[in-house]
């Protein structure tokens, strides 16, 4: 769980909004309708692909420092099909839950 | 605003707020999971509304608590969020040739600013005059925005109330970044991108302290150098 001070989070909540603000207005307001280099673009538009990924095996697999397999496996993977199955983020969040859940009862 | 609401007689018109509207709700259910997440994760309800209200950009709020919840720094949790945000960038590029005429005036466009972001471009390019690419902008936009806050204050309300880990709510995270990371991986580089960020995340997990293998995830975007689709 949490490790840093309330105070902390704060902080990092405030500069996030501000670089999240600032990197939204540089591009509609400061830069105007200038074009990147393409290859910039492409490289931007698959952070998400990449880092999502990481989030999500992250999450998953590991506690802390060390990678582990315990009940959210089950999770992961009822996730991974309801996903693919293209079933709304509730239903996914909920059925990966309750498989985590019913697994760590057991 | 209130233009808006008069023209809702005219079918287009009243197409564009539709389609915002229900994506805004949609994206609500989203918020929902956000606003249990992050208090499972460590962050107070305040924070957690604080986060939808001011950093209003969903990958990276997930992202941020994430590693955060983890035990990750706050600069690695800093770090991650920033370079998802980064694609906000890009969108503001797209929509500036349309800027004129979602927002006239200067105090107006760094107001819009704030409403840049995944399902404000996308509805407002889709459409085809200027006129309706404003009403996509705003509509989507506030409405979003909305449902989007509405979903994190009850959300972090139920979560606060119930132990996450006995719910097996701790899955929460990965399962929304699951659903988001589908649409990406329809393209052959965002599937090569999503395997070289996922290995390098989790070859470098027991030596990087926690959150930093998310930062070495990014190299993964290389792929795109020699790319061409």
């Amino acid at each position: 769980m949490i490790t840093e001070a309330p105070a902390n989070l704060w902080i990092m909540i405030i500069a996030l909004a501000a670089s999240a603000y600032l990197l939204k207005m540089f591009g509609l307001v400061v830069l105007g309708s200038r074009q990147l280099p393409k290859v910039f673009d492409r490289c931007l538009g698959l952070i998400p692909a990449a880092l999502l990924s990481a989030l999500v095996l992250k999450d998953t697999f590991s506690l802390g420092q060390s990678l582990v397999v315990d009940a959210r496996v089950a999770g992961f993977a009822v996730a991974v099909v309801a996903a693919w199955r293209r079933a709304p983020l509730i239903v996914v969040v909920v059925l990966a839950a309750t498989a985590t859940a019913l697994v760590r009862a057991i | 605003m209130k233009r808006i609401f008069a023209s809702l007689n005219e079918p287009e018109l009243r197409r564009v707020v539709v389609s915002s509207l229900t994506l805004g709700a949609a994206v609500g259910v989203f918020a929902l999971s956000f606003g249990v997440a992050s208090v499972s994760a460590g962050a107070s309800v305040w924070q957690t509304c604080a986060l939808s209200l001011f950093v209003f950009t969903g990958a990276s709020q997930f992202s941020a608590m994430s590693v955060v919840g983890a035990g990750g720094s706050l600069a690695a949790a800093f770090g991650g969020a920033v370079l998802l945000a980064a694609r906000n960038f890009v969108y503001g590029l797209a929509l500036s040739s349309s800027a004129n005429s979602m927002a006239k005036s200067l105090p107006r466009r760094l107001f819009a600013a704030h409403f840049v972001i995944d399902e404000t471009t996308a509805l407002a390019l889709g459409q085809e005059s200027p006129r309706l690419r404003k009403v996509a902008f705003w509509t989507t936009g506030i409405g979003l925005f909305t449902f989007w806050n509405l979903g994190t204050l009850i959300g972090a309300l139920a979560g606060s109330a119930i132990d996450p880990q006995k719910f097996g709510l701790d899955i929460a995270f990965p399962a929304a970044f699951i659903v988001m990371l589908m649409p990406h991986l329809r393209s052959k580089l965002g599937r090569q991108a999503a395997t070289l960020g996922g290995a390098l995340c989790l070859v470098s997990i027991s030596f990087l302290p926690v959150g930093v293998p998310i930062l070495i995830a990014a190299m993964a975007v290389l792929v795109g150098v020699r790319g061409d689709n």
